[in-house]
């Protein structure tokens, strides 16, 4: 049995508060009022500090202006043409340019709390995939870390329920990440217009609750029957229930995380769409999940548990680690590579905004969750050790949190994105109530099934 | 290559690592195991060095990837700019993500057909090679351990390999 250290008693309590208070701060310190944002860009203009960033968000604004861009984020035709002449009015240009600015920065502490928030959730998410596919596949290897995955997916529930209280705010105005829920917005807006029947706020909820009501079922299910087969391994009744809900679990998951990455990611940029953007939130989803498998049997072997657990798991995961991080690649790029050629204006703006408002995310995640990964753990000595394992798993970890930021900042906050204070304080807090939910799910159980009919096959697994 | 050799086979290759266990606890010396497909940890069992194939394999990605670069670079930029799809080739950058499922693609092909070239080199393998392996069944179901047996004698190793579960037990001068 697992019981928690002192250690990892305290730390998620100081995350989370360290948390609270700097998300606190961020929501406090977001402008009200288009004066504020005037004194906040004055004082990027004349602080000499931050000119590069003073700069950069005006050369955006233009670029903007000139792909039509603003107008989706504001819903308005005439923003764009507005600067085609501006001439005329300069000055309702101005005034739009500041009504702009200050809806990215109110939408700001928001969009940090929505990326973490979906970050850790999507962790837990692919980690019970992953979980399921074992069971599917009838796994040998790896039934002594089914508690270490049990105990990840417990936060499915508690992160479920935080996506959903979002996702509801959202739709109660409370905030602007998802500006199709603007009715203001939709009526000038043809393309969305046509989208309605899907982009509504009622049927957008239902279908997210939909979502996380089946993943929670099957999560339930799963947990339950992997201990009744520890209570009554005879027959392996159990184990043939779990096999069965895994594979029902797997065909249902596929849908509903396509639809899911639409509706949570895919829909704050409402333009734009790509048909294979189900497959490419999977893959960061993934590749996070079987990461943090693999640090927290690092730590749990450290710390004295999981004495069967040998250097050819870590071996597994770690080659998971790295053939995961260069599908979630091969499929970056795929999505990238067809829409850059073809350049057609609704699809290309999405990427012309990354390239160049978002230039050192958009590449640096690439250097993180690519060239890092693939140069590192290409040496098959270094999968086996621990250290690398880490340093490696918190690099991609920290790649796939930028890589959410750049699904969701650009649509939600343009021009005005930086990785401060309510970004920093929204992933601690999430980092901290991961950590107490699912050391506390460890305590639960044993940590190593006794009843799984491969259990024998995993404690002999050497390659 | 020893004077005299002994050809123990087995049915099961479970039984077959425990055999090579046993093998050497006693020291005695493994020429060859002839297995009918790859067997986990049986290279580490026969003390066998690490394989090096993983070394050329990366050089030879590299290679592969350098040929991609320097070919798309005359053929796409130097030798003849085409305009497709309304991109203009004449810097190689600016085409690059075009010129990637072709880089990716070579340095594959480079890395998989020198990869498999080498192999063959190294394991002296070529057309119309005499199989070397004692009895054409290790191509099939039978596991067969190749020992030295010019420094026990027959009725011990006889033994020893019934023992171990060995089906079937011969000799034979070199």
């Amino acid at each position: 049995m697992y019981t928690l250290t002192k250690n990892i008693k305290i730390l998620p309590i100081v995350l989370m508060a360290l948390g609270l208070i700097g998300m606190a701060i961020g929501f406090s310190s977001a402008p009200g009022s288009i004066e504020e944002v005037e004194q906040i860009l004055a004082s990027q203009h004349h602080g000499g500090h931050g000119e590069g960033h003073a700069t950069k968000s005006h050369d955006t604004h233009d670029a903007h202006a000139k792909q039509g861009h603003g107008h989706e984020a504001h819903g308005t035709e005439t923003h764009g043409k507005s600067h085609d002449t501006h001439g005329e009015d300069a000055h309702a240009a101005h005034e739009k340019h500041l009504h702009h600015v200050l809806h990215q920065l109110q939408n700001k502490p928001w969009a940090a709390l929505y990326v973490a928030a979906f970050f850790f959730f999507m962790i837990a998410l692919g980690v019970l995939v992953f979980y399921a596919i074992q069971f599917a596949a009838q796994a040998g290897w790896s039934p002594l870390l089914f508690r270490v995955m049990e105990a990840i997916t417990a936060y499915l529930l508690p992160g479920g329920i935080i996506m959903f209280i979002i996702l509801a705010l959202s739709g109660f105005h409370m905030n602007h990440l998802f500006v199709w829920m603007d009715s203001e917005v939709v009526a000038h807006d043809e393309l969305i217009q046509g989208k309605t029947g899907w982009l509504n706020v009622p049927f957008f909820l239902i279908r997210a609750a939909l979502y996380l009501i089946a993943w929670n079922v099957y999560r339930h299910f799963a947990v339950k029957f992997s201990k009744k087969q520890d209570e009554e391994p005879n027959g392996n009744v159990w184990y043939k229930k779990s096999f069965k809900a895994a594979a029902v679990f797997l065909v249902v998951f596929i849908y509903t995380e396509s639809m899911m990455s639409w509706d949570w990611i895919m829909s704050v940029d409402p333009h734009w769409f790509s048909t294979l953007f189900g497959w490419y939130v999977f893959a960061s989803m993934f590749v996070s999940g079987i990461t943090v498998i693999a640090l927290i049997t690092i730590y749990l072997k450290s710390k004295g548990y999981l004495p069967n657990v040998n250097n050819s798991h870590l071996h597994d995961l770690a080659k998971f680690m790295f053939g995961i991080s260069i599908f979630w690649t091969y499929l970056w790029f795929s999505q990238f590579m067809l829409i850059w050629y073809s350049d057609i204006p609704e699809e290309v703006t999405y990427f012309v905004q990354r390239i160049n408002d978002y230039t050192l995310p958009f590449f640096g995640m690439v250097a993180l969750n690519l060239i890092f990964p693939l140069l590192v753990l290409m040496n098959s000595d270094f999968k086996r050790i621990n250290w690398i394992i880490v340093l490696v798993g918190v690099v991609i970890l920290v790649g796939h949190y930028i890589d959410i930021f750049n699904m969701i900042m650009p649509a939600t906050v343009g021009g005005s994105w930086f990785i401060g204070l309510p970004e920093i304080s929204a992933v601690l807090f999430f980092l901290g109530l991961f950590i107490f939910v699912v050391f506390k799910a460890l305590t639960k159980e044993e940590l190593e099934p006794s009843g799984n009919p491969y259990l024998g096959e995993s404690k002999h697994f050497h390659y | 290559m020893a004077s005299k050799v002994a050809h123990a086979y087995y049915l099961d290759d479970e039984v077959l690592m425990d055999a090579v266990k046993a093998c050497n606890v006693k020291h005695y010396h493994i020429e060859e195991v002839y297995t009918p497909f790859p067997v986990h940890g049986l290279d580490k069992l026969m003390g066998l060095p690490h394989t090096r194939l993983a070394i050329c394999a990366f050089i030879y990605g590299l290679i592969g990837l350098t040929v991609a670069i320097t070919m798309m670079n005359y053929i796409m930029i130097e030798d003849w700019p085409q305009n497709i799809g309304g991109k203009p080739s004449f810097s190689f950058l600016e085409n690059l993500p075009a010129f990637v499922p072709i880089m990716f693609e070579l340095t594959v092909f480079f890395a998989a057909h020198l990869m498999v070239i080498t192999f063959y080199m190294r394991s002296r393998l070529w057309p119309f090679k005499k199989a070397e392996n004692p009895n054409e069944r290790t191509t099939d179901d039978l596991f067969c351990i190749e020992l030295d047996a010019s420094t026990a004698g027959e009725e011990e190793l006889t033994s020893f390999f019934k023992a171990t579960g060995a089906v079937e037990i011969n000799f034979k001068n070199n």
